[in-house]
């Protein structure tokens, strides 16, 4: 780290007790990955934005939104699925995916993750379009800053434009993320009309407000000592896995361009790096990569743009920076070929675990039952003799219609033998065979009586099934639960 | 610690002087957000201190700049809710009795309204799933002492059995032997007689038709002549397979020689009247109602 400024301290008496931030100001960049994180940075903010006001028809009643989040009615839709509460290890099971992929994406290729589609890097990179826009590029900025003591009219002017629109993205972020749990037409219309609920203002507000903090001042800091993945993929990379490296193998001996022709003119080596400190100027964490793999990187890939720029206008073969390991420079220094192995063990394991958890969710998905019950037995009493001798035995009994109409159902059980079943508050049509109409996407709950005549008492604890079948669909449901003898 | 100006030759930062067996500490200090943070949460404290309720006193506690209670904030949220079960109880007392078993919304707001007054009101004697006890009638079964349509169970509820309300079911199981009507041996034969209307054994020696002759004259006024019982009276069903008190020959001799008198109090003064519907909605609805 001898090349990089030092750290300054607030040194006082008793020594350092905190550092200062030190403010970054990334370099505008042209390249390959610039190009590939603005294509995502659009295509992660437009699906943010734009989500809310996808439609998809669910039928009359149902809400039309694509994404919705229905906290008053405990419901989550996502297009074709829509999930009750009792449903969210399918959330489970997706983060589980979402951990596992990461892993994938680290061993494949570092922390792809931080680089181009967390949260942190794309609004940090968007706050960072804006402030290079208003204020201009890296020098510029850093000029106008150490300028501080004599403001001009047009600084503060500019000062409060580049906080204004940083406030306006932070205000969409929030108003877009309270979209997701409401009818979005319907609350952007209550919002600019001054109609809508509370809870979501102050949601917007607070929304607004950690966009406009993490992203406006917080940046890197969040990256270096508020993230806990750096430190957790610091264990979790190995030795093949790629990563953004400065390849010193090619790049040392740093030497200016003139004295490297001298040195390579007179046969000596000369490194390829020129030491121009452009990888170090773009970077959006302030840190030089050629330091080697460290946790302040985020892995963006900017400063691989910003080297390509110069290898390429010095005439020098690009990606002295790029997505290498250390494996490989001592492969290349020993005078071997680098090898790269993305599909090794670990990526397998890791590819077959997320085949593995995707396909259960999705076969769970595929399969899940639309019509369910639940039985419980009465515990007290557990059992009830009636006059005649025969034994009765009481459930409460719980129906999930998850469809989104009204179906009739018939419950039948196998249990004792000519067991008469009947459903409080409800008239059977056909004798010992109680149809129940079940309202559309919601739960009903019965009280059902199991008697058993006196010549069939079991005189102990049977199972007894509870089946029930949509009269219309033919779809069946069934919950096991025992019938008890006094 | 400002006399260790060690800097450490790898990473260039300077250490904190400590060493252990010659490995040395880097002074990696805080960044600043985090230590203004740090402080901020303290300020927060005494704002807090001053806010809330906060410290213990020797009696008290103080009580903060607003006087904010979370028990004020459980009081107003009971109040809401009464004021919510209040609309839906209205209109629980307006709906006919034998019309709210056939409306799911009406079924289960007196199910759930019920269930919670058994527990509190009627629990102690009949446990808290009505399956009774010696004395205290099980509510699950179809045996009813007073009558099991839903408006005997209403009325047994609001005025209560022996309960000293004049509208109150009244009549009582007389003491046979404690007042001299009948003598030991005849209750003994009574007892085994009213064993057998069940078919359950009788002792050695028992005397059928003599059973048959005491029953007719002393018990048949009120239980009837099969022993069926009869609800204007309270009086038991003896022939079925459902005993209040217990079936063994030294139960029922107790129970002729001694009488029987449960009481049960009268709940129309105590609970108001559409949460006594609700629970003789709940009472039906437990498996018995006829």
């Amino acid at each position: 780290m001898a090349k990089t400024a030092p750290i300054q301290l607030q040194v006082d008496d008793d020594g350092p007790l905190y550092v200062a931030q030190k403010k970054v100001y990334p370099q505008s960049v042209k390249g390959t990955f610039r190009r590939v994180k603005w294509g995502l940075m659009a295509f992660c903010l437009g699906v943010y934005y734009l989500l809310p006001f996808v439609r998809w028809n669910r039928g009359l009643g149902a809400p039309d939104q694509a994404v919705l989040v229905d906290l008053p009615n405990s419901r989550f839709y996502f297009f074709f699925i829509e999930l009750w509460p009792q449903e969210v290890y399918y959330f489970t099971g997706l983060l589980i995916v979402a951990a596992l992929t990461l892993f994938l994406m680290n061993s494949v290729g570092g922390r792809i993750w931080c680089g181009y589609l967390c949260p942190q890097t794309v609004w940090t990179d968007l706050f960072y379009a804006v402030e290079r826009w208003v204020e201009g590029d890296r020098r510029e900025r850093m000029r106008k800053d150490a300028a501080r003591g004599t403001m001009k009219l047009q600084r503060f002017a500019e000062i409060t434009l580049k906080h204004s629109i940083w406030l306006m993205i932070a205000w969409w972020t929030g108003g877009a993320w309270v979209l997701y749990f409401n009818d979005a037409p319907t609350l952007v219309k209550q919002l600019v009309t001054f109609e809508a609920p509370m809870l979501a203002y102050i949601w917007i507000a607070i929304l607004t407000a950690t966009t406009y903090v993490l992203a406006g001042f917080m940046r890197e800091q969040v990256c270096v000592y508020m993230c806990p993945w750096p430190r957790i993929q610091a264990a979790l990379t190995d030795e093949w896995a790629l990563n953004v490296t400065y390849k010193y193998d090619r790049g040392e001996k740093r030497t200016s361009l003139k004295k490297a022709n001298e040195l390579r003119a007179s046969g000596e080596v000369a490194g390829d790096c020129i030491d121009c400190y452009q990888c170090v100027a773009v970077c959006p964490t302030g840190i030089d990569i050629r330091d080697g793999s460290q946790l302040d990187c985020i892995q963006c890939g900017l400063c691989i743009d910003a080297c390509d720029t110069v290898m390429t206008k010095i005439g020098r073969e690009t990606r002295l920076i790029g997505y290498d390991n250390d494996l490989n420079i001592q492969r290349r220094q020993a005078g071997k070929p680098p090898i790269y192995r993305i599909v090794r063990p670990r990526t397998i394991v890791y590819s077959a675990l997320i085949s593995v958890v995707g396909a259960i969710m999705l076969y769970a998905l595929m399969t899940r039952s639309l019509l369910d019950v639940n039985v419980l037995h009465d515990r007290n009493p557990v059992a009830v003799k009636l006059s005649d001798g025969s034994i009765r035995n009481a459930y409460t009994v719980r129906l999930l219609n998850k469809r989104g109409f009204d179906r009739v159902i018939a419950i039948d059980i196998d249990g004792p033998v000519n067991a008469s079943v009947h459903v409080v508050g409800a008239d059977s049509v056909t004798p010992d065979r109680p149809m129940i109409v079940l309202g559309r996407d919601q739960t009903t709950e019965l009280r059902v009586l199991v008697t058993a005549p006196a010549e069939n008492n079991p005189q102990k604890s049977i199972a007894v099934r509870f089946r029930v079948t949509d009269i219309g669909l033919g779809e069946v449901a069934s919950a096991t639960d025992n019938f008890v003898s006094p | 610690m400002a006399e260790h100006n060690d800097i450490d030759q790898v990473t260039g930062t300077s250490t904190t002087g400590h060493q252990w067996d010659g490995i040395k500490e880097l002074n990696t200090p805080l960044p600043r957000w985090w230590v203004i943070t740090f402080y901020i949460t303290i300020v927060w404290a005494f704002g807090y201190w001053m806010v809330y309720p906060a410290w213990p006193l020797l009696t008290s506690h103080t009580t903060g700049m607003f006087g904010y209670s979370s028990r004020a904030d459980v009081a107003v949220e009971l109040a809401n809710l009464d004021k919510i079960r209040g609309d839906k109880m209205v209109k629980l007392g307006a709906a006919p009795l034998a019309e709210i078993e056939k409306d799911p919304a009406l079924l289960a707001l007196a199910r759930a309204r019920g269930k919670t007054v058994f527990g509190d009101n009627c629990a102690p004697c009949h446990g808290s799933g009505g399956a009774g006890a010696k004395g205290y009638p099980n509510l699950n079964d179809d045996e009813w002492l007073w009558g099991g349509s839903l408006d005997q169970i209403l009325q047994t509820i609001q005025f209560g059995v022996r309960s000293g309300h004049a509208k109150g079911h009244e009549s009582a199981m007389l003491a046979f032997g404690k007042e001299g009507v009948l003598k030991k041996d005849q209750i003994v034969t009574a007892a085994n007689y009213v064993r057998s209307l069940s078919g359950l054994a009788t002792a050695k020696g028992y005397n059928a038709a003599e059973g048959g002759k005491i029953f007719a004259e002393n018990c048949a006024a009120c239980h009837g002549d099969a022993g069926k019982g009869n609800q204007e009276l309270g009086a038991p069903d003896l022939t079925d397979k459902i005993w209040l008190y217990g079936s063994d020959e030294a139960v029922l001799i107790d129970t002729i020689t001694n009488g029987r008198a449960g009481v049960m109090p009268a709940w129309v003064e105590r609970l108001d009247p559409s949460t006594v519907k609700a629970l003789a909605v709940y009472v039906h609805s437990l498996g018995g109602g006829k």
